[in-house]
């Protein structure tokens, strides 16, 4: 079974990320910001991160930019999960590491397609 | 609906456009044509079944289109995208490297999504292609969604929906809430009205054809119908793509299943060993 950090400062798109992830057969975990999912990657790296950008304590980018310089923090398949649109954010997130990028609002079927694009599913 | 008016409307869109609709798909006539009877200042589906049994050649048009516009994704499926860049393509440029040009047909196209997704691929494919003319074509019976193809406007939703990000950052620009394809993929792609139950000579001759989840719609003399006026576009060595859910056995004996390449179909002449394809594998 494959493991998804949901990294989201709101506790509802936790929730629904988690159940679309469950049901796509993924074990999950969840941070608030990115100095809890980096430390939980410290412990345990998971095999995807799906991940907010806007968050209080640490950000997603720069969540991103520790993790790539983590020992085996090029392991996990990262997918941005955020209201940021335009391409300016969609550029500086590919260039910082990101394999996927998801515009919200979002549901279930773009979530599997984004997941099955980067070899997830 | 009464019985009558609902074999009014099924006749009306078989003979329009071979679309089957049976007495359980009944809730489509209400979701789609509902909306066309409201922009005609019409009370709703009775109100249009009674206007279109005198209606003039555009409400039957329209009602046709509400009916047949069918939802597309970029990269669809992926699979046949992947098989087309490995191995559909690396055969047609050895097979056709002495004239350099080859045309592909999106049939029954919608709004563009597939015939896109193929232009993208010769666009990141450039560097094999100098000197070559690759043709895309498009057709639709619905000219709302051919403008809309041909405008290349696409929702938030349909560009997530099979579109890496790497290939909306590098083709797309941001129009408002809606997001543009450029213009260099949109001039790839030739756009044209067409019924697939028409004559198809005028269209010319395609190597490659996607005629993708359209037969599905179809009664089994349609679809039968349907592949031979295909398979008279296409040269010996031409290559059909069906959807998933599709296959030419028991149809038409025009094509023949590719062996291990699942949903593409070779054309079949009777007597020879038929096509196969190798390149790239």
């Amino acid at each position: 079974m494959k493991s998804c950090l949901i990294v989201d400062d709101s506790k509802v798109i936790r929730m629904v990320a988690k159940k679309i992830l469950n049901e796509l057969s993924f074990s999950t975990a969840e941070a608030e910001d990115g100095r809890q999912a980096l430390d939980h990657c410290r412990n345990a790296m998971p095999d995807a991160v799906l991940l907010d950008w806007n968050m209080p304590v640490m950000n997603g980018i720069d969540f991103l930019r520790e993790l790539r310089k983590l020992p085996g923090g090029d392991h996990p398949v990262v997918v941005f999960c955020t209201t940021e649109n335009d391409i300016e954010h969609i550029q500086e997130a590919i260039t910082a590491g990101a394999n996927e990028y998801i515009m919200k609002p979002f549901d279930s079927e773009i979530l599997q397609a984004k997941f099955s694009q980067v070899g997830l599913l | 609906m009464r019985p009558e008016d609902f074999d009014f409307i099924a006749k009306v869109l078989k003979d329009r456009s071979g679309l089957v609709i049976t007495p359980d798909k009944a809730y489509l006539l209400e979701s789609r044509l509902t909306p066309v009877a409201r922009k005609r200042g019409l009370k709703g589906l009775d109100e249009l079944m009674a206007s279109l049994r005198s209606a003039g050649e555009d409400l039957l048009r329209e009602v046709t289109e509400a009916m047949t516009t069918n939802e597309s994704f970029f990269f669809r499926d992926m699979k046949p995208f992947d098989q087309f860049r490995t191995i559909v393509l690396p055969h047609m440029l050895q097979a056709r490297a002495a004239r350099k040009s080859f045309r592909i047909w999106s049939a029954a196209c919608s709004s563009g999504q597939e015939a896109y997704s193929l232009a993208m691929i010769l666009k990141e494919e450039a560097a094999k292609l100098a000197g070559w003319k690759i043709e895309i074509v498009g057709t639709d019976i619905s000219q709302e969604v051919l403008e809309k193809a041909k405008a290349g406007l696409y929702s938030q939703f349909e560009v997530q929906r099979g579109l890496p990000i790497q290939l909306l950052v590098k083709y797309f620009k941001k129009n408002n809430e809606m997001w543009q394809i450029d213009p260099a993929i949109r001039a790839m792609v030739q756009y044209r009205e067409y019924n697939l139950l028409h004559d198809v000579k005028p269209l010319g001759q395609f190597d490659v054809v996607f005629c993708r989840n359209v037969l599905i719609y179809f009664d089994q003399p349609t679809k039968t119908r349907v592949l031979d006026n295909v398979s008279r576009l296409m040269p010996d060595d031409g290559f059909l793509y069906l959807g998933g859910a599709e296959t030419v056995l028991g149809i038409s004996d025009k094509f023949r299943p590719i062996p291990d390449q699942r949903g593409i179909y070779g054309v079949n002449r009777g007597g020879s060993a038929g096509p196969s394809l190798t390149a790239g594998r």
